[in-house]
């Protein structure tokens, strides 16, 4: 395949020293001065980088795109644009759609929509039990061998509870290298938990969710992925006590990594003032404390990555009462700025930190070999370039996603996705995804 | 007969020391927490005179806000406090809708957001709103242009509840400041409590609540009272104890092990009865469990001014309307 090539000409790889890149045949071809000097730079496409930050394409290991099932709310093809625009060029679509994919067909079908799209690639993420149910394990080994390639499984949006099934989930994916992506929830901790439990759901007559039923589960889990020498991922991790535990654990070795969402670094449960569904989320939004036990784990690597939670709702699944709204919230188009501004304006993290908690680590959790690359010739060209200047109002109706559930709607918010590059294909361009 | 309509001076709000722009009250009643001091204090002396307004009168209703529509939307079942609003605004000549969710249009799946619009749509001046979930009526406020006023919305609030509460209070000890009111029961679950926690704090009394450590919400340091799970201890000298029903089925979630338990360690009998100051009175907001939480005794004995509370409730609930809707009033062109 020799389509036409692209010069990016002056973009900062990590902010640092700028330089060109040339992409062509879906990889970078030549960088620095062999880039305009290449024989296929001569009619290339130019793109003028000045100024601008150009980091791995980003990659998101906790997607909800909502097909099969709820295709009013999100699709593969309007959650992939959301993705593309987002500076995503990779994404893990989370099981818990209608049907539940728990098989090799559903999460074929999936990956295979993903592909058709072609905006972003879709990797399915494997439910661990039949229908998410919590009672015995999916083929997960099907999954895995299907030409979808699970090496991520998870019942997101429920926990898997049952500390013996959960035991034999990390140990049966242990033949092909996979890992239980845990929804760490003890559901007897939090029946009919609406919010973070504390002042502020003591004060709104809101049932709590406390911070100990996160933080039990993950302290179980680490101690039997100690037990089986397995591979555990700990899902939008949320709380100050989650970050003690696995730092103990991994200070002793345990096989953890670790997830948290952008919303989790922004937004506290004093949001729920007011009552809005909008700022509905499973976990919980927490305190100011557990922000910044959050923000400090990022920074030094006890957390390993930002994942968005990406979650579409249809407005009548959010307009309504509280208790009776569906939790989650759009992140695809926003986490990256939510990570300027949390992470690298406050000076917590630099360019390549954002390229290893965006790119690099997700993908090696979830063991991608052509994403969260580093930026040389030879490498896949999968590239976002970013300007870090710029400043952007979020607006949930001007979003990519069939839903508007942004809880960061009217913010002003650092940094704008220019362009993504899947495979040297421009996939979004100022603000437009391919084929729009 | 003759029906009254001249203009009734005596509800003419008299600013006295306070000014005007202070007791303007919210928009909405929300929360008890809307309410500052003076304004509080604005809604019960209104509704003094109110009470004395319509015992002077052969037929006890006034026209204050005939033309008016006050529509109860009560998505729970709760038959005291509709027919408490209603015969409230029934005595201000409002015209008086009642939208219950059972039966209705509700019952078959529409949202909340619908029946605002619906409501919106009927013109209704106010919305005395009741329901099951936290924060319902709080919603409803950004989908109607009437005024919401909450009957009491899942485990949050009740704020006409703590109004006729400190009525109630005011009427037997005077000035609520320094007074020391004990509270008593499922402090977790009830928006009585909740409510009446904020208003009696603003209102300058002192709440101690009473309850097993499982029936108080994490989170209660926060609030302006003492806790207490000693019951017999907070009683002594108290003005006031109110007891919050205590409903049988929070058994199944295993909040305290027996009613028999619960009732000996919780629950207001004549020997306890004994401890409060002699002035004090019993409360309680109903219904009442008889024996659980309330004996028989000390239910109908004397210091209970339990049936008095609901008396007040009507009284409480028609300022409340009066208050909401007759600024508007103003703003059309005076009292008809």
């Amino acid at each position: 395949m020799t389509g036409q090539a692209t010069l990016i000409r002056g973009a900062a790889p990590y902010g640092e020293e700028p330089q060109d890149l040339l992409l062509a045949d879906g990889i970078i071809l030549a960088t620095g001065s062999d880039a305009a000097a290449d024989s296929r730079a001569a009619d290339a496409e130019i793109v003028d980088g000045a100024g601008l930050v150009v980091l791995p394409g980003l990659v998101d290991l906790h997607t909800h795109l909502r097909e099969p099932g709820r295709e009013d709310a999100e699709t593969v093809e309007s959650g992939s644009a959301a993705a593309a625009l987002g500076g995503y060029s990779a994404v893990f679509a989370m099981p818990n759609t209608d049907p539940t994919a728990d098989t090799a067909g559903v999460v074929e079908q999936v990956y295979r929509l993903g592909r058709d799209v072609g905006l972003v690639d879709v990797f399915p993420i494997g439910a661990v039990t039949v229908g998410r149910k919590g009672e015995r394990l999916a083929e997960l080994a099907a999954m895995a061998y299907s030409a979808a390639g699970v090496r991520v499984f998870s019942d997101d949006g429920d926990c898997v509870s049952d500390a013996l099934l959960m035991r034999r989930a990390l140990e049966y994916v242990k033949a092909f290298d996979g890992v239980i992506a845990q929804h760490a929830q003890e559901p007897r901790l939090t029946q009919g938990a609406q919010m973070h439990e504390g002042e502020i759901s003591a004060r709104l007559g809101l049932t709590g969710w406390p911070a100990v039923a996160e933080e039990a589960i993950i302290a179980r889990d680490c101690l039997l992925t100690d037990h089986v020498g397995s591979r555990l991922h700990v899902c939008h991790l949320s709380t100050a006590g989650s970050v003690e535990v696995v730092a103990a654990a991994k200070k002793r070795g345990t096989a953890v990594t670790a997830e948290v969402t952008p919303h989790h670094l922004l937004l506290t449960d004093e949001r729920a003032v007011g009552y809005d569904p909008v700022f509905k989320v499973n976990p919980p939004l927490r305190t100011a404390a557990d922000i910044s036990a959050l923000r400090a784990a990022l920074a030094d690597g006890v957390i390993d990555i930002v994942a968005t939670d990406h979650a579409p709702h249809a407005s009548q699944d959010k307009e309504t009462e509280w208790d009776n709204a569906s939790p989650g919230m759009l992140g695809l188009q926003t986490a990256l700025s939510v990570v300027i501004e949390t992470m690298v304006l406050p000076g917590l993290l630099d360019w390549r930190g954002v390229a290893r908690v965006m790119s690099e680590a997700p993908a090696r959790i979830g063991r991608l070999t052509g994403h969260g690359r580093p930026i040389t010739a030879a490498e896949p060209a999968n590239l976002v370039l970013i300007d870090p200047e710029a400043r952007w109002t979020v607006d949930g109706a001007a979003l990519a996603s069939l839903s508007t559930n942004t809880p960061f709607q009217g913010m002003e918010l650092p940094g704008r996705v220019v362009a993504t590059y899947l495979r040297g294909r421009c996939t979004a361009d100022a603000g437009v995804p391919a084929g729009h | 007969m003759t029906t009254t309509t001249a203009p009734t001076p005596d509800l003419v709000v008299q600013p006295s020391a306070i000014t005007p722009d202070r007791v303007r009250l919210p928009r909405h009643l929300l929360s008890a927490g809307d309410l500052d001091r003076v304004t509080a204090e604005h809604v019960l002396s209104t509704a003094e005179r109110l009470e004395q307004a319509i015992a002077g009168r052969e037929v006890r209703k006034l026209p204050t806000l005939r033309g008016r529509t006050v529509v109860n939307l009560f998505f729970e079942d709760s038959t005291r406090t509709r027919i408490s609003f209603e015969l409230a605004a029934k005595r201000l000549s409002a015209d008086v809708i009642t939208f219950s969710a059972k039966g209705s249009s509700v019952s078959k799946g529409e949202s909340l957001k619908d029946t605002a619009w619906t409501l919106q749509a009927m013109g209704a001046d106010a919305v005395v709103c009741r329901h099951s979930s936290s924060g319902a009526p709080q919603q409803l406020s950004a989908w109607v242009d009437g005024h919401v006023i909450n009957a009491g919305d899942g485990t949050h609030e009740h704020p006409t509840q703590a109004l006729l509460d400190a009525y109630t209070l005011r009427r037997h000890l005077g000035a609520l400041e320094g007074r020391r009111i004990v509270v008593v029961g499922d402090v977790l679950h009830s928006r009585v409590a909740r409510s009446n926690v904020l208003l009696l704090s603003t209102l300058g009394a002192e709440v101690t609540l009473v309850a097993p450590p499982t029936l108080l919400p994490l989170g209660v340091e926060s609030w302006p009272v003492e806790v207490s799970y000693d019951f017999d201890k907070a009683l002594v000298g108290a003005d006031a104890v109110m007891m919050l029903r205590v409903q049988r089925e929070r058994m199944s979630g295993a909040f305290f092990p027996t009613a028999r338990e619960y009732s000996r360690s919780y629950g207001l009998d004549e020997r306890r009865r004994a401890l409060i100051a002699p002035h004090g009175i019993v409360m309680h907001p109903g219904p009442m469990n008889r024996g659980m939480e309330i004996t028989p005794q000390v239910a109908d004995g004397a210091g209970s001014v339990i049936v008095e509370q609901v008396a007040n409730g009507v009284t409480v609930r028609m300022a409340v309307l009066y208050l909401l809707l007759s600024g508007e009033i103003e703003q059309s062109g005076g009292v008809a």
